[in-house]
């Protein structure tokens, strides 16, 4: 078979230089979060066994989640949750076929993004 | 045919639905918690839920959905970034150590876990 294409084209493979679609920015940030809880696991672990340890471990550790930091670390991982949990659901939906064309993706990522904002600042509030 | 002896299942098809299955158990379980923590507890409550076999089991469920979901996701983005074709020969090493350390904190996580539900 003869090519028809010129095999010495330019091709650009470089995705630091191109500008990512709402798409990739969704995906990225559902990697990122998901690496970020990795982590954001063991503070939840081990508020989970200071918690049940003991009644004065309990009232410990309320104590310690009444500082600043700690409600903003709590309020990170939380936001990481939201975050994941959503765009994993809406990876559940496109499995199902759903919104797996260029404007589904794109209308998807928006919806995530836009549901995420909301839930993160109603979490926020609860927090605080 | 098996083309990575890393990944969790062997096969993409295999890893693509235990992913699924284990994100929708931890789903589920964040948001048991979330429900309950949302109404408040006092220690005697919340010791009492998890003193309960049901529970227990639930959260054990949990935890080792965690341990697959976990292994999936940082093997997938492992494989992405720490390779011979991004960093060189040394992508090799780092993808093997990266990934040591990521089976290590699994495993304390899962041992963690049951230690705290049954110690």
């Amino acid at each position: 078979m003869v090519s028809i294409v010129k095999d010495k084209r330019p091709v650009n493979l470089d995705i630091g230089t191109m500008r990512l679609p709402i798409t990739a920015w969704a995906s990225i940030t559902h990697r990122a979060s998901g690496v970020f809880l990795f982590v954001g696991t063991a503070i939840l672990m081990w508020m989970l066994d200071a918690s049940l340890k003991s009644p004065e471990s309990f009232a410990a550790l309320q104590e310690c989640l009444s500082g600043p930091v700690a409600k903003l670390v709590i309020w990170a991982v939380v936001s990481g949750l939201i975050y994941h949990s959503l765009a994993g659901i809406k990876h559940l939906i496109m499995d199902f076929g759903i919104g797996e064309t260029m404007e589904g993706g794109v209308m998807g990522a928006r919806i995530v993004f836009a549901l995420s904002v909301v839930l993160i600042l109603i979490a926020g509030a609860w927090i605080w | 045919m098996v083309r990575s002896v890393t990944s969790f299942g062997r096969s993409g098809l295999s890893d693509w639905l235990v992913q699924r299955v284990s994100a929708v158990i931890i789903l589920a379980w964040f948001m048991c918690i979330g429900g309950t923590l949302m109404g408040g507890v006092d220690y005697t409550q919340w010791k009492t839920i998890f003193d309960g076999t049901s529970m227990r089991v639930f959260t054990l469920l949990a935890i080792l959905s965690l341990a697959a979901h976990a292994w999936i996701g940082m093997w997938a983005v492992g494989t992405d970034y720490l390779t011979e074709r991004l960093m060189g020969p040394r992508g090799n090493v780092l993808r093997l150590a990266y990934q040591i350390g990521c089976s290590l904190v699994i495993f304390v996580y899962v041992i963690w876990g049951i230690q705290i539900l049954w110690g």
